[in-house]
């Protein structure tokens, strides 16, 4: 590759240290290395919490060392942070463009109550107790009506031009009332048993040979996009990185991702489920010492990873995203530019609400039940993913991955509090509020740094 | 100048309320290809507003529109972009938090088959607009934000030049500049001007309006005080018109 510009030399460049000639040359970015290395600290003082404690009380290691960074814990934060993943990506988007959605974790309870109805009373006696059709059919219900109220609550704000805080406060209590009057405050229990797949669980995971497809599934696409990425530079005769860059980057890339497939599939299935499974299953030959089945990757973990990727190719690569950034940019910028900036708002709290009845139908499913308390203060957590994903309540700024990165975050802080034994509710919402208000303030400081 | 042909723009009886008060009473101007018709008045003349119904971001309460003699109806910023309608506006209308090439694109862009945005191609386009009009430009890759004012404004100017606009309207296009990049900027009005381009200068400073118009539309109080071909008057002429509303001999 010597025929290839890369990077014109400059000349500050003996100033900068490795670090900043690394982060440069690989074009990293640098906030969302901060966000992956506050994550791995949040891990490991969760990790090491028990034996730093029982050095102070004297009890040595007797606490026990590391319940955090395990298969099992691991794989439990990826499930439990898949629903306020998928919502924070839609967050993204409505907080971009300066506006806010309050009634989310509302949109969860009600479209959860009405497929919980579907699927258990409406659909069994059309088409059949598990008939293989219910949850497709129950999950597109969900997700359309989620998209429906969305839509509502987006026409209200757009072209009533009532602002968003007061039209989601007041979905947010609107569409609670729906949810109990739904089913008379009754729980809907149990979910199709295909639904309930969708919630995770060991029965709802890929298993270890589907999580090594889709671990190369993902290494493919990553070599597959630097190479375009090269292409298209080449192309137009931009600067490439130099090569041992995209070799970092490569190895960085794939290596998390089987990194990721190894821990899930090291997580095996617990005794129990193991037990029932040669139960029903009387032909499996259980090996000396138990029979292991990896659990891999879990369906809404899946499902988050799918959003994700969708997301962020509808905002870095489509008109749709760009226009997004500029409304948010300049709302009048974008609207004398000819961009409908009405029916654009209208379409992001459609899509806010449909991604809202997508986490429904994983929250449900994951609790094998619909309740009309499903979802209950998740708009707070969905909206302190985006933001302390560096989401900008100013608006014009965000990214997908960051999002995702921050419900990540906020659900490792809730996870780790148990674990160390903190688990009544009050300490962990202290750790959560705490760590909101710090991030924020840390991310000012690192935008007044770069700017 | 003889401008005895079909205009290129004729904006007829334009009147524009807003609650009430009469922005735009009865007003007429026309634009012909190759001419720079400079547009005076205080603020709050109704100059900006007037011009606003011809770009597409307002809508005229009663009032007709021609381009090249053919009624047309504007009812948004796109429908002016289709009649090849590019305004710059004195706020510069760009998204701060997008960089260059995006500004530049911004409603237009360049898709792949797929649909798919092609940002390499409109950062390449850009590189090559910026080129031609603003040779040390140099910061393709950060928001707009992070440029000078000069530099935010060859965007601005970029954008408009480059989807061959047949009329051109510039809202005080050198009010945030410094000398240099003043220059530069009428430089580029007759260059445009050369290749027969109809443009709309809306203008504070008296002195550039005599340099680059070739004919002045002064509006006081929402209403046309009278038109005049600028070799035909003095300084004093105008801003008499301007300030006291008085109409020279040789207005129209």
């Amino acid at each position: 590759m010597t025929d290839t510009p890369t990077h014109a030399p400059q000349g500050s460049d003996a100033k900068l240290g490795p670090i900043a000639r690394f982060i440069r040359d690989t074009e990293l970015d640098t906030r969302m290395l901060g966000m992956v290395g506050a994550l791995l600290l949040i891990w490991s003082a969760f990790h090491f919490y028990p034996i730093i404690a029982g050095l102070f009380s004297g009890n040595g290691l007797n606490m026990g060392a590391g319940l955090f960074i395990t298969p099992r814990n691991l794989w439990n934060l990826s499930v439990q942070t898949s629903m306020t993943g998928i919502m924070a990506t839609g967050m993204v988007l409505v907080i971009i463009t300066r506006n806010i959605d309050l009634s989310v974790g509302s949109i969860v309870g009600v479209t959860g109550m009405v497929m919980g109805i579907v699927q258990v009373n409406i659909l069994p006696p059309m088409l059949g107790l598990g008939s293989p059709v219910i949850w497709i059919i129950t999950a597109i219900i969900g997700i359309i009506l989620g998209a429906m109220i969305g839509a509502l609550h987006g026409w209200l704000i757009a072209y009533r031009a009532i602002p968003s805080f007061i039209v989601t406060l007041g979905g947010m209590l609107v569409w609670r009332g729906a949810a109990f009057l739904t089913a008379d405050g009754k729980t809907i229990a149990p979910m199709d048993t295909t639904f309930a797949l969708l919630g995770g669980g060991p029965t709802g995971s890929v298993g270890a040979v589907g999580s090594w497809i889709v671990g190369l599934l993902g290494c493919i696409a990553v070599l597959w996009i630097m190479q375009a990425g090269r292409k298209s530079r080449t192309k137009h005769g931009f600067p490439q990185r130099p090569m041992w860059a995209e070799t970092v980057l490569a190895i960085l890339g794939c290596g998390v991702l089987i990194g990721a497939v190894l821990v899930v599939n090291a997580y095996t299935w617990p005794k129990g489920i193991v037990d029932a499974y040669v139960k029903a299953n009387p032909d499996v030959v259980v090996p000396e010492g138990g029979l292991q089945i990896s659990t891999g990757f879990a369906i809404p973990v899946l499902i988050l990873i799918v959003v994700g990727i969708l997301m962020t190719i509808l905002m870095t690569r489509t008109r749709f995203g760009r226009y997004v950034f500029a409304i948010g940019g300049n709302p009048e910028a974008a609207a004398l530019s000819g961009i409908n900036t009405k029916w654009m708002t209208l379409k992001i709290f459609a899509l806010m609400g449909l991604l809202s009845g997508l986490a429904a139908v994983v929250a449900s499913a994951r609790l094998n039940a619909a309740t009309n308390a499903l979802g209950t203060l998740d708009e707070l957590y969905v909206i302190a993913s985006a933001v302390v994903g560096g989401t900008s309540l100013a608006g014009g700024v965000g990214t997908i991955y960051g999002a995702i990165i921050g419900a990540l975050v906020m659900q490792s802080l809730q996870t780790g509090m148990v674990l160390i034994g903190y688990g009544d509710g009050s300490y962990r919402m202290i750790a959560v509020g705490v760590a909101l208000v710090l991030a924020v303030y840390l991310d000012n400081l690192y935008r007044q740094k770069t700017k | 100048m003889a401008n005895t042909g079909t205009p290129l723009v004729e904006m007829r009886d334009i009147s524009i309320a807003f609650g009430g008060i009469k922005a735009v009473d009865h007003v007429s101007i026309d634009l012909h290809p190759g001419e720079v018709v400079g547009l005076l008045g205080h603020n709050g003349a109704g100059k900006s507003t007037l011009i606003k119904c011809l770009s597409g971001a307002y809508k005229a309460d009663a009032g007709e529109i021609y381009i090249n003699g053919a009624k047309v109806d504007i009812n948004n910023p796109r429908d002016a972009r289709e009649y090849n309608i590019e305004t710059i506006y004195q706020t510069l209308a760009l998204a701060d938090n997008l960089n260059a090439a995006s500004n530049l694109f911004l409603g237009r862009e360049i898709v792949s088959a797929g649909g798919f945005l092609d940002d390499s191609a409109m950062e390449a386009e850009t590189r090559k607009i910026m080129a031609r009009l603003n040779p040390n430009f140099r910061k393709f890759n950060v928001p707009v934000s992070a440029l000078s004012g000069g530099q935010r404004q060859s965007v601005a100017i970029a954008r408009a030049v480059y989807f061959n606009a047949k009329i051109l309207i510039m809202d005080e296009p050198t009010a945030a500049l410094g000398p240099q990049e003043t220059q530069m900027v009428a430089e580029l009005i007759q260059e445009l001007k050369k290749q027969g381009l109809g443009i709309f200068l809306i203008e504070h400073d008296i002195h550039a309006v005599m340099d680059l118009c070739d004919r002045a539309v002064v509006m006081k109080n929402g209403h046309r005080v009278g038109t005049v071909n600028v070799n035909e008057v003095t300084d004093e002429d105008i801003l008499g018109m301007i300030i006291m509303g008085k109409k020279p001999p040789q207005a129209v």
